[in-house]
């Protein structure tokens, strides 16, 4: 029995205010999984391989795949995207910049990070939408429209803009983290490359890049779970196009994502039903994005990990 | 170089578009009369009341994370704490609609807003509370408690008071990002065009204005959303510049 001093009832305060995280997660995995009970009883498998979103009463049919596929196309363009444009500025900032040149830059990439997405959305929506209409899918679609996915007429508003501004958003994450890792290579490797007389530029790719290649993979992936999970700015600039038409086919074509889906739909939905699909797509959305983020933070752990070893 | 062009672009247009819609008359009337006077309240009273659980309660785990943090119990709420900080913020905007919307108030409410915004306040700032007392020199504690001071009061009136640099600049990066959070909001205060009705009632709030705003075919409408993301733009980053000067001049000193 432990006695009840001051100093144990202040021990087993905090520790009983440190579970607020546990029943944080444990009210929103029951409220999700019990939520989407319904839609799953009555769907089963169509809920996962579905294209029909048909809330009317008496004919509803819900079917989450083009919104799952919408995701995971719109976070591709994404990394594709982002991921070069951040290794350039991780490596030009841990391996080039000059001194006066680090601070700044590097502070820029963080306010990237401190905008509200609903900013982003915004701005997307008035200013990025006719930059990608006028500059780059309307060349696209002259020169290029007998590829499939370049189809269609652009707009302005549709996957391909959506997966722009993610790649924008997802800049600060993968460039820090990239940048650390790449901090975290040790000199020795560096040295040994240019004593046998390798250029920067080789030292870089070959060595500096395949040392931490698996934390620069990690951060790519803790790239994409921010993507995946994130709403409004893609949600003014997707399109929002619903049921069959939302299959991500064309970059030039309205889509919708699992969280736009349901920033676009939750509050208009009427019976239980429909409110329980869009729980359930909530559902779908958590599973992958926890996915994403344990996988990204092994590795990066991991890498980090061996620096420690390295240094010391 | 490139990365930089969004960010500048960003911030051009919010100030070109949004500066000439900002005067007294635009913060402190309704939407009827051509202002965003709700939104603004909306937003300090969901920041006050999110602060209000999320502050304290953060900042304690972080006391337990840190002081007696040596074991199983804390390792797991470590992890669940990394876990909830990448949870998709709309994901925990349906928790809260659908247990306190549906099951307390009955009614969109400013206190499902606030509950939304705590499950995301309080990993952020329960870490950045454990990572601010590690800094504390273990010899300051040694200190106080030799001369008999019991640890509990070592904790709260010697180990918070030295990282209250720390502390600060955590907890005010944290209200940052929650000012700008939208989509839980949206499913939990709604938006609303006139001042705050009662903590029953759907609430304005800065992201959400901004959000019904920007959908508004009427141009005078979308001037509005522009002149809303003015203010919560610059709310947002004097924070964070705020907190990169103040930390800059610690350093050098």
């Amino acid at each position: 029995m432990i006695k009840l001093t001051a100093d144990n009832a202040f021990k087993i305060l905090t520790a009983i205010i440190a579970a607020s995280a546990a029943i944080i997660l444990t009210i929103n995995a029951y409220t999700l999984t019990g939520g989407s009970m319904p839609v799953l009883q009555r769907f089963g498998a169509y809920f996962f391989t579905g294209t029909t979103w048909n809330p009317i009463e008496g004919r509803e049919m819900f079917g989450a795949l083009p919104y799952v596929l919408g995701t995971l196309v719109t976070s591709a363009i994404a990394l594709l995207i982002g991921v070069p444009l951040s290794l350039g500025i991780a490596i030009f900032l841990a391996e080039m910049a000059p001194k006066t040149l680090k601070v700044p830059i590097s502070y820029l990439v963080e306010l990237l990070a401190a905008v509200p997405s609903v900013i982003y959305g915004l701005w997307g929506l008035f200013v990025l939408r006719f930059w990608m209409q006028n500059y780059i899918e309307t060349p696209l679609s002259t020169y290029l429209s007998w590829i499939p996915i370049f189809s269609g007429t652009p707009f302005g508003l549709d996957i391909l803009t959506g997966g722009v501004i993610l790649a924008i958003m997802i800049i600060p994450t993968v460039a820090s983290v990239s940048r650390e890792v790449i901090d975290a290579v040790p000199d020795s490797i560096r040295e040994g490359a240019y004593s046998i007389g390798a250029t920067k530029w080789e030292v870089i790719t070959h060595w500096v890049l395949s040392y931490g290649r698996s934390g620069i993979f990690g951060a790519a992936i803790l790239g994409l779970g921010r993507a995946v999970g994130e709403t409004m700015a893609v949600t003014m600039v997707i399109g929002n196009a619903i049921g069959p038409s939302a299959m991500p086919t064309s970059l030039f074509k309205p889509g919708q994502t699992m969280s736009s889906l349901i920033a676009n739909g939750f509050l208009e939905s009427t019976t239980p039903i429909e409110k329980s699909a869009y729980i359930g797509v909530g559902l779908i959305l958590l599973l992958l994005s926890l996915l994403i983020n344990i996988a990204a933070h092994l590795m990066v752990t991991r890498v980090l990990k061996i620096k420690g070893g390295a240094v010391e | 170089m490139v990365a930089v062009v969004p960010l500048l672009s960003i911030l051009y247009e919010v100030i070109v578009r949004g500066a000439p819609q900002i005067n007294f008359h635009f913060l402190t009337n309704s939407g009827l009369e051509g202002g965003i006077g709700p939104a603004v309240q909306g937003t300090l009273i969901i920041i006050g009341l999110t602060s209000l659980v999320g502050i304290p309660t953060g900042v304690l785990s972080g006391v337990y994370l840190a002081e007696y943090g040596d074991n199983k119990y804390a390792m797991s709420v470590r992890s669940i704490n990394n876990v909830l900080t990448e949870f998709p913020s709309i994901v925990v905007g349906i928790t809260a609609f659908s247990v306190i919307v549906l099951g307390v108030t009955g009614s969109y409410s400013p206190l499902a807003g606030a509950a939304a915004l705590s499950f995301i306040l309080i990993p952020i700032v329960a870490r950045t509370t454990e990572e601010a007392l590690k800094l504390v020199p273990t010899s300051i504690r040694e200190a106080a408690l030799a001369l008999g001071v019991y640890k509990w009061k070592t904790t709260l009136l010697v180990v918070l008071p030295s990282a209250r640099a720390g502390l600060l600049t955590g907890i005010l990066l944290a209200i940052a990002r929650i000012a700008g959070e939208t989509a839980p909001l949206l499913l939990t205060i709604l938006g609303n065009s006139y001042f705050f009705q009662g903590f029953n009632a759907p609430m304005d709030a800065l992201p959400i204005r901004i959000w019904i705003d920007a959908r508004q075919p009427y141009l005078n409408v979308q001037a509005q959303g522009w002149g809303a993301a003015l203010i919560l733009i610059l709310i947002v980053l004097s924070f964070n510049i705020g907190v990169r000067v103040a930390s800059r001049g610690r350093l050098a000193r």
